[in-house]
C-alpha cells in the first residue's frame, strides 16, 4: 500500500540487506574484545597462557555458570530478568541430595526430582511475573531469598559429600572427560546447539523476540505473552539446577551456599554477549562467547600477576561498557527510523 | 441521553446465511471506565461496515473485542457464523480468518520484516521447526507484489524501525492480506498516510468487497468511509447511536446527524 513512486526514489541504504555491522555488530565487538583480552594475557603472562592447562581450567569451570547464562538470555530477551537462579541452583541440587543421599533413591530419580524442582521454581517466578505483572527485578530478589531459605531449612544448613564411589553415574555424566575433552564444555556446547535451535528455529523462540520487542503488538497478533515468559523462566530454573549439579559434582561436595557468587558472572555474560537490556534482541552464541571471556577475566587477572581485587573492577567495566554500547546502537537504529534513512 | 430505540435493520447481504461475526449486548469496563455498554453489532458476509464515532466513543475497544484481545463483560455474547463462541481469543479469531490492521500497527520494530509479517502465525516445517527460509522468501514476494517495492528496495531482513510510516503500514496491511482473511478489520488505516497511500488503502477496501470478503472500516474521515461502505454504525460514548444503510442516507444527512450526536448524544 505504499505509493508506487517509491522504487523510483534514489536508492538508499535500505536497498541492500542490513549491513553485517548492524546485524552482528555487538557479537563481532565481543569476539574482538575477547581476542584483545587474550592477547593482553598472553603478553602479560606468556608462560601461563601458552600452556594448555589454563584452557582446560576455563573449559571445566566456565560452563558452571555459562550454561545458565545461555538460558537467562531467553528471559532477558523477553525484557525480564531472573536474579533468583543462584538459589535455584542450590535448592534443586539440595533436592537431589535429599532424595538420593538421605532418601536412598537411585541417582536418576534424584536427577528428575532436582530438575523438576528447578522447573517448579521457574514456574513460580514466571507466573508471578507474567500473570500478576510484578516487575521481575523485584520479585526474583524475593524468590531468591525464598528458595535459598527453603534450601537451608530442608538441608538443615549442612552439605553433602558427592564422591565418585557413591555417585558413579553422576560423575561419569558430569565430571569425567569425554573423548579426552572436558565434559562440562561438551555439555555447554550441546545445550548451546539445542537453545540456538529453540531461539532461532521454533515458534517459542520467535515469540521470545516479539514479546521482548513490543508486548502489546505481540498480544494483538495473538501471541500469548504470559506463557512465553513463563516458559523462559522455567528454562532458567531447569538449567540452573543442572549447573548446580555440575558444580557440586565438580567440587565433590554439595555446599548449602551453592550458587553464591555466580550471579554477577552470569548476568555479565548475557549483557556482554550483546543481549539488549531493553529486550527484543539477543543471541545465545554471544552469551556463549562472553561467558568464556568472563571466565577468563577471573583466572587471567590472577595469573597475570595482577591483584585479585582487580577482577571486580574488570567485571564492573565489562558490564557498564557493554550496556552503554548497546544503548548507543539501539539509539542509532531508532534515529534512523525518525529520518527514514 | 436517549438512544434511538429502533435501529435500522441490518442489510441482508446477497450471500445470505448468518452474519460472519455478531456481538450481542457486549459491554466492556476498564476499572471505572465503561468503554462499551450493551453494544449489538454484526457484519454480514460480503459486507463492508463502517464504524464512525468521536475519540473515546469505543471504536477501538469494539475492534479489540471482535478480535478477542479484550474479553467482553459477563452477559455479552459473540457469534461466529451463527455459532456461539466461548473463550474467544486473538489466536482463535485469527484461526477462523479474522485479521486486523491496527491503528497502532502492531509491529515489533526491532525485528526484521519477515518476523513481523508472520507474527503469531509462524509457518513451520513438518519437524515443527520454524520455516525461516519460507518466511524470508514469502516476505520478499509479498513486498514486491503487494507493497509495490522492487525487490531491490527493501530486503526482508531489514529492521522495521528503519522504514517510513507508509512502508510500515504496508507491512501491516500486507500481513492482514496474506492469510486470506474472511473478515478484515481496518482501524484508522489512513492515519499518517500521504494522499496516494490513502487512495491505495481505499482501493484495497474495495478489493475486499470484490473478493466477496467482509470488512470493518474505521476512519476519522467520513469522506473516506462513506464511499466504500455498505452499512454504517455510529458509536457515541460506548453505545450504538445509529445504524444506517448507505443507500438510505446521504453524506450530508450523515454529517448533520454526527454533529447532532456530538452535541446531544442522540441522533434525533
Amino acid at each position: 500500500m505504499v505509493n508506487q513512486a517509491l522504487p523510483a526514489r534514489p536508492a538508499n541504504n535500505r536497498g541492500a540487506p542490513p549491513s553485517l555491522l548492524l546485524r552482528y555488530g555487538s557479537q563481532m565487538g565481543i569476539i574482538g574484545v575477547g581476542f584483545a583480552m587474550w592477547l593482553a594475557f598472553v603478553i602479560a603472562a606468556p608462560r601461563v597462557f601458552t600452556d594448555f592447562d589454563i584452557y582446560r581450567a576455563f573449559a571445566e569451570t566456565t560452563p558452571l555458570f555459562g550454561i545458565v547464562a545461555l538460558s537467562l538470555t531467553f528471559v532477558v530477551i523477553t525484557g525480564e530478568i531472573d536474579l533468583s537462579f543462584p538459589s535455584v541452583m542450590a535448592l534443586g541440587t539440595g533436592a537431589f541430595c535429599l532424595v538420593t543421599y538421605y532418601g536412598g533413591a537411585p541417582w536418576w530419580v534424584g536427577l528428575i526430582v532436582g530438575l523438576g524442582t528447578g522447573a517448579a521454581c521457574g514456574l513460580l517466578n514466571g507466573i508471578l511475573v507474567a500473570t500478576l505483572n510484578i516487575p521481575s527485578l523485584v520479585i526474583t530478589i524475593g524468590t531468591q531469598f525464598l528458595f535459598r531459605g527453603l534450601e537451608l531449612v530442608l538441608m538443615n544448613g549442612t552439605g553433602v559429600p558427592l564422591l565418585a564411589d557413591k555417585y558413579p553415574q553422576m560423575h561419569a555424566l558430569l565430571r569425567e572427560p569425554a573423548f579426552g575433552l572436558p565434559v562440562q564444555t561438551l555439555w555447554m556446547v550441546g545445550i548451546l546447539i539445542v537453545e540456538w535451535v529453540l531461539l532461532n528455529r521454533t515458534q517459542f523462540g520467535a515469540h521470545v523476540f516479539l514479546v521482548g520487542d513490543n508486548q502489546i503488538s505481540a498480544r494483538l497478533m495473538g501471541v500469548n505473552a504470559g506463557r512465553v515468559k513463563i516458559k523462559a523462566f522455567v528454562l532458567v530454573g531447569v538449567t540452573a539446577v543442572f549447573c548446580g549439579m555440575l558444580s557440586s559434582i565438580y567440587g565433590y561436595y554439595f555446599w548449602p551456599s551453592t550458587g553464591d557468587g555466580s550471579l554477577l558472572n552470569t548476568i555479565a555474560s548475557v549483557f556482554l554477549g550483546g543481549t539488549s537490556v531493553f529486550g527484543g534482541t539477543g543471541s545465545v552464541v554471544g552469551t556463549f562467547v562472553a561467558s568464556f571471556i568472563i571466565g577468563a577475566i577471573n583466572a587471567g587477572i590472577v595469573s597475570a600477576g595482577v591483584n585479585a581485587f582487580y577482577t571486580q573492577l574488570a567485571f564492573g567495566l565489562v558490564i557498564v561498557v557493554s550496556v552503554v554500547l548497546q544503548t548507543i546502537i539501539d539509539r542509532r537504529i531508532r534515529r534512523q527510523s525518525v529520518t527514514g534513512q | 441521553m436517549t438512544i434511538e430505540a429502533s435501529l435500522a435493520e441490518p442489510a441482508k447481504s446477497d450471500a445470505g446465511g448468518p452474519p460472519v461475526i455478531e456481538l450481542r449486548h457486549v459491554s466492556k469496563t476498564f476499572g471505572e471506565v465503561r468503554a462499551l455498554s450493551g453494544v449489538d453489532f454484526l457484519v454480514n458476509r460480503g459486507e463492508i461496515v463502517g464504524l464512525l464515532g468521536d475519540n473515546g466513543s469505543g471504536k477501538s475497544t469494539l475492534v479489540k473485542v471482535v478480535m478477542g484481545f479484550h474479553q467482553p463483560d459477563p452477559g455479552g455474547e459473540i457469534y461466529f457464523h451463527g455459532e456461539h463462541i466461548d473463550n474467544w481469543s486473538v489466536a482463535r479469531a485469527r484461526g477462523l480468518g479474522i485479521e486486523t490492521v491496527y491503528q497502532e500497527r502492531a509491529l515489533c520494530e526491532k525485528q526484521p520484516i519477515w518476523r513481523n509479517m508472520f507474527m503469531g502465525r509462524e509457518p513451520h516445517t513438518r519437524w515443527g521447526l520454524l520455516d525461516v527460509k519460507q518466511m524470508r522468501a514469502e516476505s520478499s514476494r509479498l513486498m514486491s507484489e503487494h507493497m509495490g517495492f522492487t525487490s531491490a528496495a527493501v530486503h526482508p531482513n531489514n529492521v522495521v524501525a528503519t522504514m517510513s510510516g507508509g512502508e510500515k503500514q504496508g507491512v501491516a496491511i500486507t500481513r492482514a492480506l496474506y492469510f486470506e482473511a474472511e473478515l478484515v478489520i481496518l482501524d484508522e488505516p489512513t492515519m499518517g498516510l500521504s494522499l496516494s497511500e490513502t487512495r491505495k488503502t481505499l482501493d484495497f477496501v474495495g478489493n475486499i468487497k470484490k473478493a466477496g470478503k467482509s470488512a470493518i472500516f474505521i476512519d476519522h474521515n467520513i469522506f473516506n468511509v462513506y464511499p466504500v461502505v455498505d452499512r454504517l454504525y455510529v458509536l457515541d460514548r460506548g453505545k450504538v447511536a445509529g445504524v444506517y444503510l448507505r443507500s438510505e442516507i446521504t453524506i450530508d444527512e450523515l454529517i448533520d446527524r454526527l454533529y447532532r450526536v456530538a452535541r446531544t448524544g442522540s441522533m434525533g
